[in-house]
């Protein structure tokens, strides 16, 4: 018996299609684990199970009936609560009024009573918290308890919880697995949305694997292994090989020693990376979205400032330095959201020049004809379809990232930073992009690309460092790396972190 | 004897003036506590203020006037929910229009009355109640009129109560701090925004109104004065809680009955008049500077919330 059935599930989002007739099946009582990449349509689905987006076609079953799920409202009625990333709470309210929000319909509120029920429903559930606590000064695994007692206060028979570990340290993930398995006794059924290959295998009781949208595969956890769900999770044909011929050499350009950073919770980021980018190589940084990339790239650039460790250009020590600094000393970067990269409301050709003013500036005085000369010169050279004139938020993705590469490009820089460079971009332009940077390799720059795709990593790279958790878990030459071996590193099952050392 | 005379006149012209924009910087404080600036509040003050007046000259029942002058701020508060909730409309943009429309069709309904007269036109307003009148100095504090104490008495402590202690309150803060959730909990937030600033309008029009149909008993272009903008600074300076809201307007009224006696003194000093008119407003610009840098803002005030 199945407490909830979706069958056939399509959702599209534009012409993103981002669940494709999709069977998914709980039975009662068991932990489910829903495993995939990022944008494998995960989150989608069960968003869709718990009426926040709205099923393009299919059906849901609830108990034997089909369900109507229109909003959260229904999915609680029909006891389905979700865990989402982005917790729900309301940070000055009390644990106990973050509980019942919405739920209670009494006129008045009785704030003693309600905490002497919170903390009866959190005790019968196994789970430790305190009522009159406000939510503000929890710690992140606290606030997860209390989302996961608003769910069960509402009579949640069903609960969903998306990557519950991502914002968890070790000690509070077995803490939440503790709960779980609690819930688990007392008949809960759980969907447990992760793509980490080593706690899908501890906590599910069964696996369904989504990659692209569609379902790969609904197996027993105990009838499988890691390596068999990494390679359903990632497998795909790769693309033909477009890099050419060995430029790199052994001249070191940028450097990275023990380098740690924290995120903007202040949270650990980077533990300890070291790595090295020779003339003319590619260094691909692969791994799952979340394990440090973004602050990898940003500190790289000078936007963030490291903890500790040394960057290195061309022997020159540069950790700490600001964005201009590190431009100067000939780091170039493609900003990671492009469309913070610009000015949106300014023309391409301002938006060009933004980095070098002091270049086109005389006497406080923008130099106009000299920025439009530049601008078209670019334009020419790298394609951009817009005027130097146009605004640049009538660029289109493709076009957008010309701009950028356009900009980084014209100062000829040593180092190049692409954090997922290809991300959200049409075939012609991610070609266009690949050709760009692997251009950059033939004239000798020190090129690293961070990247959430596997093929692209695989088709451009010399070598691949893998991120996982903050730490460069595995590094190999391309002529090594297998999807498989590359999927266990990605999910942290498989280290070889001292051979990373003794690499470099 | 004086001092205790004057202590009580000024204290009874304090919750005078104070009355008014409490009334209305309660209105606000619901609204903005649901996430949604009010900015509309000066012209519906105003249209509220010429309704009752209008309605009570032509029935000759102030009570009636009262009323109809709530229905009508409510309405324009709907009004402010359509845009702001339903349209998305920026809030700043939206208030100022409403402010603008209700101002501007107040004051064309009024030439169209009342264009011809040589002398405003007046209507006998409220009475005051006199309870213990054989009282000497309790007597003329408690001279009031019956608004006052409704508001004082009656409004203040039930929207404190309402905002704190049920769960209709929870859900109004709950949908100013992070609709996400609210949402997410079941709480349906756009009906939540549309309620307060339904009520929240009806409050700012019966603000207006007691300043024609009781403090005046007339209709003037200057009747509001600014002061809706105080009441917005005044839920600022209340951390957008009712009863230090109440405190607020008490600081205002105070510098405002203090600034008219001192004027009515005729002391020839050798500053202007109009320095004691500023004197509330410099107050008031003054205690929001010092409680306005702790004042935590609803979170999500100003957004509007679209669902997926």
């Amino acid at each position: 018996m199945y407490v909830v059935e979706m069958r056939q599930i399509t959702k599209r989002f534009g012409d993103v299609v981002a669940n494709e007739g999709v069977d998914f099946q709980l039975r009662s009582g068991e932990i489910h684990a829903l495993l995939g990449e990022n944008g494998a349509g995960k989150t989608t689905l069960m968003r869709i199970l718990f009426g926040l987006y709205h099923e393009d076609s299919g059906k849901i079953v609830v108990d034997g009936q089909p369900a109507r799920i229109a909003s959260p409202k229904d999915a609680i009625s029909l006891g389905i609560g979700m865990v989402t990333q982005h917790f729900a709470l309301v940070p000055p309210f009390s644990v106990a009024e973050n509980v019942i929000m919405g739920y209670r319909e009494s006129l008045s509120l009785d704030i003693k009573a309600i905490e002497a029920e919170v903390a009866d429903s959190a005790a019968r559930f196994g789970i430790e918290i305190n009522p009159s606590a406000i939510v503000r000064h929890l710690s992140v695994g606290q606030k997860q308890r209390v989302e996961i007692l608003k769910a069960l206060f509402r009579q949640a028979r069903v609960l969903i919880l998306d990557e519950p570990t991502a914002v968890l340290i070790p000690q509070e993930v077995e803490a939440l697995f503790g709960i779980l398995r609690n819930l688990r006794e007392q008949g809960i059924s759980i969907v447990f949305i992760s793509h980490k290959l080593n706690e899908v295998m501890a906590i599910s009781d069964r696996v369904t694997v989504l990659r692209d949208g569609r379902v790969i595969s609904t197996i027993d956890t105990s009838s499988t292994n890691p390596t068999e769900l990494a390679r359903m999770m990632v497998g795909r044909e790769t693309f033909g090989v477009t890099r050419q011929g060995e430029v790199a050499t052994d001249q070191p350009i940028l450097e990275v020693q023990n380098l740690c950073a924290v995120d903007d919770r202040g949270l650990k980021a980077l533990a300890e990376v070291s790595l090295v980018v020779n003339a003319g190589e590619i260094l691909g940084v692969a791994g799952v979205g979340g394990n440090g990339q973004k602050e990898l790239a940003e500190t790289l650039c000078g936007i963030r400032s490291p903890t500790s460790g040394s960057i290195q250009v061309r022997g020159q020590e540069m950790s700490g330095a600001s964005p201009s600094e590190m431009t100067a000393a000939g780091v170039g970067r493609i900003p990671e959201d492009r469309h913070a990269g610009v000015v949106a409301e300014l023309t391409v050709a301002d938006n060009l020049v933004m980095e070098y003013l002091a270049r086109y500036t005389s006497r406080g005085v923008l130099d106009k004809k000299a920025i439009r000369n530049y601008a078209d010169g670019l334009i020419e050279q790298f394609q951009i379809k817009a005027r130097p004139t146009d605004k640049t938020r009538t660029l289109s993705g493709g076009n957008l990232q010309k701009l950028l590469l356009a900009r980084v490009l014209a100062n000829h820089p040593d180092v190049l930073i692409a954090p997922q460079p290809t991300r959200g971009l049409d075939v012609g332009a991610t070609e266009y992009v690949h050709n760009q940077l692997l251009e950059q390799r033939e004239q000798g720059a020190a090129v690293l690309l961070i990247s959430e795709d596997l093929d692209e990593i695989m088709a451009l790279s010399d070598r691949i460092a893998v991120m996982y958790e903050g730490e460069i878990v595995g590094m190999l030459p391309v002529q090594e790396a297998d999807i498989e071996r590359l999927g266990l590193m990605m999910s942290g099952v498989l280290k070889e972190k001292d051979n990373a050392v003794a690499q470099i | 004897m004086v001092v205790a005379l004057f202590i009580a006149t000024l204290t009874a012209a304090t919750l005078r003036v104070a009355t008014p924009i409490l009334l209305a910087a309660i209105g606000e404080t619901f609204s903005e506590r649901a996430g949604v600036l009010n900015l509309g509040i000066e012209g519906i003050m105003f249209f509220g203020a010429f309704v009752s007046f209008f309605v009570a000259d032509l029935t000759n029942s102030l009570w009636t006037g009262l009323l109809i002058a709530v229905v009508i701020g409510c309405l324009l508060g709907v009004l402010m929910a359509f845009f702001t909730v339903t349209l998305g409309v920026n809030q700043h943009v939206s208030g100022l229009g409403i402010t603008l429309l209700a101002s501007g069709l107040a004051l064309f309904a009024f030439r169209l009355n009342y264009g011809g007269r040589a002398t405003p036109p007046s209507i006998p307003p409220f009475e005051q109640l006199t309870p213990l009148a054989n009282i000497p100095i309790l007597s003329t504090i408690l001279n009031q009129y019956l608004l006052t104490y409704i508001v004082f008495l009656v409004i203040v402590p039930i929207s404190w109560w309402v905002m704190y202690r049920t769960s209709f309150g929870l859900k109004v803060r709950a949908v100013g701090e992070n609709p996400e959730a609210a949402d997410a909990a079941g709480i349906n937030v756009f009906r939540i925004r549309y309620i307060v600033l339904a009520v929240g309008g009806g409050l700012m029009a019966m603000g207006g109104a007691f300043l024609s149909l009781a403090q005046l008993g007339a209709f003037t272009h200057g009747i509001i004065a600014g002061r809706g903008w105080v009441a917005i600074a005044l839920v600022i300076f209340g951390n957008w809680n009712p009863s230090k809201v109440m405190l607020g307007s008490l600081i205002f009224g105070g510098a405002y009955a203090l600034q008219l006696r001192l004027q009515a003194m005729g002391l020839q000093l050798p500053i202007p008049y109009e320095t004691f008119l500023a004197l509330p407003y410099i107050v008031t610009i003054i205690a929001l500077v010092i409680a306005g840098r702790k004042a935590s803002y609803p979170a999500a005030l100003l957004k509007p919330y679209h669902r997926e």
